[in-house]
C-alpha cells in the first residue's frame, strides 16, 4: 500500500511526511510529526481541542486529511510563542488562571488568536460566540473570556 | 485493508471523469466535515476521494447577471466574510453562520451541506426560500436544478451517479425585499437544528407583500418549500393576522419524526413560531431595503 | 517534632489567598505538557478494543484466530487473559470495591452487560491494522432482554443482569434475586410523629437522566511490561497509586512491580478514579513484549466509562407554619449501571444534611441496569438528591409564604446538629453561605417579563485520607515540593503556596511536582475535594520537619542549643537567652552551609488526614424562559461556597465556576439517550450537549471563608459542593418564571414547553 508524500510548512518550517489517505491532519501532527500539543477530544469536530490554522484559516485538524496539507501552511500551538517569549494570549491565560486541566487550552489559544487577528476589539459576546466551538469542561469559561479580552486590550495598546 | 485513492482534479471535466471511472465507491471531498466523520465511524468506506477544492468554478464567489453565484465548495467562512453577498442575502448568510463552529465553517461548504442531505441542514431552507438554483455537472453534461428539488430524504439526493453540484445562483435582489433564517437548538451554538425556518419576501410600494417563499428544515424527510405558508403573507401587510396564519400553515406542513433532538409535537409547534419570527425579521429587512 | 519553632500565629498570611501563576502553566500553554495520549516509546504498538454491540447478551464463544493471523497483529486478549477475582466488597461501604466486578467491567466474561462493554483487545503495528483485526474477531452472542431505566429495572419481571444477586441491606434477605444490589436506610427521630406535627406537607417525585463527567481528554495510556515481570504505565488518571493497585490486582502482579507515571490529566471530575484501558494495555504489552498505547475515542468514553446515575426519587417534607422543619422522608433509587456501586449512599446521607430536622428517614436503592458502570462525578450522589430535596424545599417555602433563603437559614444546620448517619455536624459554614446570597445585590435585583429567580443549597462531605509529600531544600536555597496528588486544576500552585507560606520564602523559590509511584509515598486519588486539605497537610508537615532541621543547622552554625533557635519570616533567629546574639539567617544561608552541618536538608511526611470539614454552597440563578419554545436562558448565576480558606484564590474561584456550569448542563440539556435496543444515541459532543461559552453569563463567585481548624491554613475543600445545588437552583428559577415545577432532568425545551401548556403549577 503506497503512502502519500506530503510537503508542507509547519509553524514556518518546511516539513515532509508520509501518510495514508484516511489519516487526518491531527493524526499526522501527533503520530508522524510528534507535535502532540494539538489534542484529540472528540475526533468529530465538536470540541475544538484539535484547532489549528491552515493557510490562516481556523479549522479542526481532525476534519482535515493529512494529504490535504500539501503545499499549505499549518500553524499549531507549538508555534505560538516566539522563542522564549510567550504570545500575549498565552501569558494572559496564565495570569488569569484561565486553564485548569489545560487539555482544551492549546485549541482555545489557537482559536482566540484567529479571532484577534480578525477582530482586535471583540465584545464579551463576540468572544463567547467565536469560542463556542471550543469546549472547556473545567472552567465554566469565565476566566478564558476574561483572559482573551485582557490580551486583546494589551495587544491593542502595544 | 481498504486502500483509499485521493485525487485533486483541477477541472470539472477531470473530476467528472474520475468519478465516472472509479471502480469502487467514490466520494467528492469538499470540506469533509461530514464525510470524514462518516469514514471514521466506518459508515462510509470509499475507494476514491475526489478533492474538488482545486477547481476554480467550485470555489469562486462572483456577481452574475445582477445576482450572485458562489461555488459549492466555497467555505462557509468565505461566504460569511463576503460583505456584498451578506448585504444582499442576510438570511442565507445567517443560515450559513449557524453551520457548526468557526472551525467547522472554515472547512464546511454549502454544497456539502446540501449534498449530505440532512433534513436539518441549516443553509438549505434559506437557499430554498431565496429561490437558489444549483448548477450541476455529470457524465451527461451540465444542468440546473432548484435547490428544493435536490434533497429527497435523509442522506439521499436527486443527483445521478457521478454528478457534482458546481455552484449556486441567487437571483437579483429586488427592492423592498428581505430574507431571514432562524433555527431552534437547545444550545446557542454547536447544535443541529431541531427546527429551521427560512423566509424570503418582497413588498410593493404600498407595503403589501407581493412575493414570498417559506421553507422549513428538520420537520420532514427533507427541507420543505411551503407555498401555503407563503400564501398567508402574499397580499397582506405582513401584520399579526398574516403572521399567525403563516405560523399555522407552517405547522400544518410539518411531518416530523420524534428523535433524540426533539419530539414531533415540539417540532410542529416551534416550526410555526420560527416561521413567524423569521418573517418578522425578513419584513424589517425588506422595509429597510427600499 | 516541635512545631512551636514556627512563629506565625497572628501574622498576616503573605501568599495564601493570592493568585500566582501556576508552576506547570507554561508547558500547558505551549503544548509541551504531556497528557495521557502524548507518550510514545520505540517499538510501540497500537491497542484497540472490541466492544459489545448489544446492551445485554451471553457470550457463547470468541474466536480470535483470524485476528491473530493478520500480519502486524502482535497480541490479542480476552477475559481469559485475566485471573478470576474473589467476590468480596473491599473498603468502606460508601466507596467499596469488588474486584470480581471490576475485572468483568474492564473485560466482559460470561456476559456483556452494556453496549460498548469490552470483549477483546488487540495490539498491532498500526492503528489501521489494529482496527482491521477487531473486525476479524468473531463473537458468538446470545442476545438477552435488557433494561435501562431504574424504575423498570426494579420491577419483579425485569431482565436480570446477575441471576443470583440477592439484595444486600435487607434483613432477612429476600428469597428471590433482583437487580436491586443494595438497600440503605438512615433514620432519626420518629417519622410518623414528625409528619403528624406538621402544618404543611409537600411531597413530589423526580427523575434525573444519567449524565457524564464530560472531561475533554479521552482515557489514554501507554504500557511497557517486561519479560522480567515488571512494568511501567504512563496514564492520565486522578490517582496513579490507585491505577497501580487496581492494575496490579487485575493482572495478579505485586504492586511493587508496577510503576505508574502520572501523565497530565485532561479533566476527570471523578471519572478517572477507576481504570479501563490500563489493564488492557498492560496485558497486551505483557503478551506481545512491546510497549502498547491505547486511546479511547469519544464514543468509547460515553459508552464505556463511568457516567453518574440516573435516578427516580420521592421526597416529602413537613413543616410548621412558622417555618420550622419537623419531618423529612426521601426515597432515592439510583442506576448503578452494569455493576453495583452507584453513589446512592452519598445521596441518602447528603440530601437532608444541610438542615436541622428532628425526624428523618432516608432510603436508597442501588440498582443495576444495562448501562456502563457508574463512576464518581463531582460530589457523587449529592447533586441528585439535592435536586429533589431543594425543589421540595422551594415548594415548602412557597406554601408557607416564606422567603426561600430565610426559610433555609431558619433551619440551617450548624455545629452540633445531628446527621442521619449518626455523628453531629462539627463545623459551621452553611448559614454563612445563605447570608452571603441574601446580602448579594443579585438577590434584590429586579426581574423582567418571563424571567424567574431560584435559590438552592447543597452539602458535601469533603474528604481527607492518605497523602504523602516530600520537601527538599536545594543547594541554592530554593525548594522542591513533591506530592503524590495528580494536579487536575492547579494543585501544584496551591502546594507551592502552602510550602512558601510555611517556610517563609518566596512563591517562586518553591517548585511543586507530582512524583511517580516509586518516588513518593502512597497518595489517594485527587477527588473528594481532598488534595488541598490532606496533601496540603502532608506538605505543611514536611515543611515543619524541614524547619526543625533548618533551626538545628543554624544552631550548629551559631553553636547554640537547638532550642535556642526559632524560625521566623523565612529565617533562623536566635531566641530565648540567645535572642539578638546573631543576625537572622535566611534559608538560603542555611542551605549554603548544609554540607558542613550534616548534608542535604529535606523531609517527607505521610499522613492519613482526619478532620476534613464539609463544604456548603448556596446558589442563586436567574433565568428567562421563551414561552413559545421552552428555551431557558441563564441570565445570572451566583455561587456562595464555604471553602474554609482559599489557598490559590483564582483556582478556587475556577472550581466554583466550573462546577456551576456542569450543573447548568445537567439541569438543561445533558442526558444519555437510548433507543429501544439499549443503544446510546448520543455518544458524542454534538448531541450530548455540554454548555458552550455562548450559553453562559459570567458566573459570580462569593468565597465564604469559615476556616477549618483541622488544617494549618483552614482549608475545607473547594472542588465539589458547587455542583450540588445547581440543578435545583435552575429548576426553582424556571418555576418562578413560568409557575410550573419541572421534576424531570434535563429540563430541555420540549419538556419546558409541555409544562407551559399543562395546567401543572409549582
Amino acid at each position: 500500500m503506497s503512502k502519500h508524500h506530503v510537503t508542507t510548512t509547519l509553524n514556518g518550517n518546511a516539513v515532509e511526511f508520509l501518510c495514508d489517505t484516511q489519516q487526518t491532519l491531527l493524526e499526522v501532527l501527533r503520530d508522524e510529526l510528534h507535535h502532540t500539543g494539538t489534542k484529540e477530544g472528540c475526533g468529530t469536530g465538536d470540541c475544538g481541542a484539535c484547532s489549528v490554522t491552515v493557510d490562516g484559516r481556523l479549522v479542526c485538524s481532525c476534519l482535515v486529511l493529512g494529504v490535504e496539507a500539501q503545499g499549505k501552511s499549518i500553524q499549531t500551538i507549538e508555534g505560538m510563542a516566539q522563542g522564549t517569549s510567550l504570545h500575549p494570549l498565552q501569558r494572559k491565560f496564565l495570569e488569569h488562571a484561565a486553564l485548569q486541566c489545560g487539555v482544551c487550552t492549546p485549541g482555545i489559544l489557537i482559536a482566540a488568536r484567529a479571532l484577534l487577528a480578525r477582530n482586535p476589539d471583540p465584545s464579551e459576546e463576540e468572544v463567547r460566540f467565536w469560542l463556542a466551538g471550543n469546549l472547556c469542561r473545567c472552567t465554566g469559561y469565565n476566566k478564558i473570556i476574561e483572559a482573551v479580552l485582557d490580551a486583546a486590550h494589551e495587544m491593542r495598546g502595544s | 485493508m481498504n486502500e483509499i485513492l485521493y485525487e485533486t482534479p483541477q477541472t470539472l471535466e477531470s473530476a467528472v471523469a474520475l468519478l465516472a471511472g472509479a471502480s469502487g465507491q467514490a466520494r467528492v471531498l469538499a470540506g469533509g466535515t461530514d464525510l470524514l466523520i462518516q469514514m471514521r465511524a466506518g459508515r462510509v468506506m470509499p475507494g476514491l476521494l475526489v478533492d474538488i477544492k482545486g477547481i476554480p468554478e467550485m470555489t469562486a464567489i462572483v456577481a452574475e447577471s445582477g445576482g450572485f453565484r458562489f461555488g459549492a465548495a466555497a467555505t462557509c467562512m468565505e461566504l460569511i466574510e463576503h460583505e456584498a453577498f451578506a448585504k444582499e442575502w442576510p438570511g442565507v448568510t445567517d443560515a450559513v453562520k449557524l453551520i457548526g463552529s468557526i472551525q467547522v465553517k472554515g472547512r464546511a461548504t454549502v454544497g456539502g451541506n446540501l449534498c449530505n442531505a440532512s433534513p436539518a441542514a441549516d443553509s438549505v431552507p434559506a437557499l430554498i426560500a431565496a429561490g437558489a438554483v444549483a448548477r450541476i455537472v455529470g457524465p451527461g453534461g451540465k444542468r440546473e436544478a432548484r435547490v428544493e428539488d435536490i434533497p429527497v430524504g435523509p442522506g439521499k439526493t436527486s443527483l445521478a451517479d457521478g454528478e457534482i453540484v458546481i455552484s449556486f445562483y441567487l437571483p437579483p435582489r429586488s427592492a423592498r425585499s428581505g430574507d431571514a433564517y432562524l433555527r431552534f437548538t437547545p444550545r446557542t451554538e454547536m447544535d443541529i437544528a431541531v427546527v429551521g425556518a427560512g423566509v424570503n419576501l418582497t413588498l410593493d410600494e404600498t407595503g403589501i407583500c407581493n412575493q414570498a417563499r417559506v421553507s422549513l428544515g428538520a420537520v420532514a424527510e427533507r427541507a420543505l418549500l411551503v407555498p401555503e405558508a407563503a400564501a398567508a403573507l402574499i397580499g397582506t401587510k405582513v401584520d399579526d393576522d398574516a403572521l399567525q396564519r403563516l405560523a399555522a400553515a407552517a405547522s400544518a406542513a410539518c411531518r416530523p419524526i420524534a428523535d433524540k433532538r426533539g419530539t414531533r409535537e415540539f417540532r410542529i409547534e416551534v416550526a410555526g413560531v420560527l416561521a413567524r419570527r423569521a418573517a418578522g425579521i425578513a419584513l424589517d429587512r425588506a422595509r429597510r431595503n427600499s | 517534632m516541635d512545631a512551636k519553632v514556627i512563629k506565625q500565629e497572628g501574622q498576616t498570611l503573605k501568599i495564601v489567598g493570592t493568585s500566582p501563576v501556576r508552576p506547570d502553566g507554561t508547558p500547558k500553554v505551549t503544548g509541551l505538557a504531556r497528557y495521557g495520549a502524548d507518550f510514545a516509546l520505540p517499538g510501540m504498538l497500537w491497542g484497540a478494543i472490541l466492544r459489545s454491540p448489544h446492551a445485554h447478551a451471553r457470550i457463547r464463544a470468541i474466536d480470535t484466530s483470524k485476528a491473530r493471523a493478520l500480519p502486524g497483529v502482535k497480541a490479542v486478549i480476552t477475559a481469559e487473559d485475566f485471573p478470576e477475582q474473589k467476590f468480596e466488597f473491599v473498603g468502606p461501604e460508601r466507596v467499596a470495591v469488588n474486584f470480581w466486578h471490576m475485572t468483568r467491567n474492564v473485560m466482559a466474561r460470561e456476559k456483556v452487560l452494556y453496549e460498548g462493554h469490552a470483549v477483546a483487545a488487540v495490539a498491532a503495528t498500526s492503528k489501521a491494522i489494529a482496527e482491521e483485526a477487531l473486525r476479524l474477531i468473531e463473537v458468538d452472542y446470545e442476545p438477552l432482554p435488557h433494561v435501562i431505566d431504574v424504575d423498570a429495572a426494579m420491577q419483579p419481571d425485569a431482565p436480570l443482569l446477575f441471576e443470583d444477586m440477592i439484595t444486600r441491606g435487607i434483613d432477612p434477605p429476600p428469597g428471590k434475586p433482583s437487580n436491586i444490589a443494595k438497600r440503605i436506610e438512615f433514620n432519626i427521630g420518629d417519622l410518623d410523629a414528625g409528619f403528624a406535627a406538621a402544618d404543611e406537607i409537600v411531597e413530589m417525585s423526580f427523575k434525573t437522566a444519567p449524565v457524564h463527567q464530560g472531561y475533554i481528554e479521552p482515557h489514554a495510556c501507554l504500557a511497557r511490561f517486561d519479560s522480567n515481570g515488571q512494568g511501567e504505565l504512563w496514564s492520565a488518571s486522578q490517582g496513579h497509586f490507585v491505577v497501580r493497585a487496581f492494575t496490579a490486582r487485575l493482572l495478579n502482579m505485586n504492586i511493587g512491580d508496577v510503576l505508574v507515571h502520572p501523565a497530565e490529566i485532561g479533566g476527570g471530575f471523578g471519572g478517572k478514579t477507576v481504570i479501563y484501558v490500563e489493564p488492557l494495555a498492560a496485558a497486551l504489552s505483557r503478551k506481545s513484549g512491546h510497549p502498547v498505547k491505547i486511546m479511547m475515542s469519544r464514543e468509547d468514553v460515553f459508552k464505556a466509562t463511568g457516567p453518574t446515575s440516573g435516578s427516580s426519587m420521592t421526597v416529602r417534607i413537613g413543616v410548621k407554619k412558622d417555618g420550622t422543619l419537623v419531618a423529612a422522608d426521601g426515597v432515592f433509587k439510583f442506576q448503578a449501571g452494569a455493576f453495583p456501586g452507584s453513589p446512592v449512599m452519598n445521596a441518602t446521607m447528603c440530601g437532608f444534611a444541610p438542615y436541622d430536622i428532628p425526624n428523618v428517614r432516608s432510603v436508597g436503592y442501588d440498582v443495576v441496569s444495562n448501562r456502563p458502570k457508574s463512576a464518581a462525578y463531582r460530589a457523587p450522589g449529592s447533586p441528585i438528591s439535592a435536586f429533589a430535596v431543594e425543589s421540595v424545599m422551594d415548594a415548602v417555602a412557597a406554601r408557607i409564604g416564606m422567603d426561600p433563603l430565610k426559610f433555609r437559614l431558619l433551619n440551617a444546620c450548624k455545629t452540633g446538629t445531628p446527621t442521619v448517619w449518626g455523628p453531629k455536624h462539627a463545623h459551621d459554614g452553611y448559614a454563612e453561605t445563605i447570608k452571603a446570597v441574601l446580602a448579594h445585590p443579585a438577590y434584590a435585583a429586579p426581574l423582567g417579563k418571563n424571567q424567574g429567580r431560584g435559590v438552592a443549597s447543597g452539602f458535601w462531605f469533603n474528604n481527607g485520607g492518605e497523602s504523602s509529600a516530600t520537601v527538599h531544600v536545594n543547594e541554592d536555597g530554593t525548594v522542591v515540593v513533591a506530592t503524590g496528588s495528580m494536579d487536575i486544576g492547579g494543585s501544584r500552585a496551591s502546594m507551592a503556596i502552602m510550602a512558601a507560606e510555611t517556610l517563609g520564602i518566596e512563591y517562586d523559590d518553591v517548585r511543586a511536582i507530582v512524583a511517580d509511584t516509586a518516588s513518593i509515598g502512597y497518595t489517594h486519588v485527587t477527588g473528594g475535594s481532598r488534595v488541598t486539605f490532606a496533601t496540603g497537610i502532608a506538605v505543611v508537615e514536611a515543611c515543619k520537619k524541614v524547619i526543625v532541621e533548618l533551626c538545628a543547622r543554624a544552631a550548629m552554625i551559631w553553636k547554640l542549643e537547638p532550642g535556642e533557635v526559632v524560625w521566623e519570616n523565612g529565617c533562623a533567629k536566635p531566641a530565648g537567652a540567645a535572642a539578638g546574639k546573631f543576625e537572622p539567617m535566611p534559608l538560603k544561608a542555611v542551605a549554603a552551609k548544609r554540607a558542613l552541618t550534616g548534608g542535604p536538608i529535606g523531609a517527607e511526611a505521610s499522613v492519613n488526614a482526619g478532620g476534613a470539614a464539609p463544604g456548603f454552597a448556596t446558589e442563586l440563578c436567574d433565568v428567562e424562559v421563551d414561552p413559545e419554545t421552552g428555551s431557558v436562558k441563564i441570565l445570572r448565576f451566583v455561587v456562595a461556597q464555604d471553602v474554609g480558606r482559599a489557598i490559590h484564590r483564582s483556582y478556587v474561584e475556577g472550581q466554583l465556576e466550573g462546577g456551576v456550569v456542569q450543573g447548568i448542563g445537567w439541569a438543561l440539556n445533558e442526558a444519555y439517550i437510548y433507543d429501544d435496543a439499549g443503544h446510546l444515541l448520543n455518544a458524542g459532543f454534538l448531541d450530548y450537549r455540554i454548555p458552550v461559552a455562548s450559553d453562559l453569563p459570567m458566573i459570580e463567585t462569593v468565597l465564604v471563608e469559615v476556616p477549618n481548624p483541622n488544617h494549618p491554613y483552614g482549608v475545607k475543600g473547594a472542588g465539589e459542593v458547587n455542583i450540588v445545588p445547581a440543578m435545583a437552583a435552575v429548576a426553582n428559577a424556571i418555576n418562578n418564571a413560568i409557575s410550573r415545577r419541572l421534576t424531570d432532568l434535563p429540563m430541555s425545551p420540549p419538556k419546558v414547553l409541555a409544562a407551559i401548556h399543562s395546567g401543572r403549577k409549582g
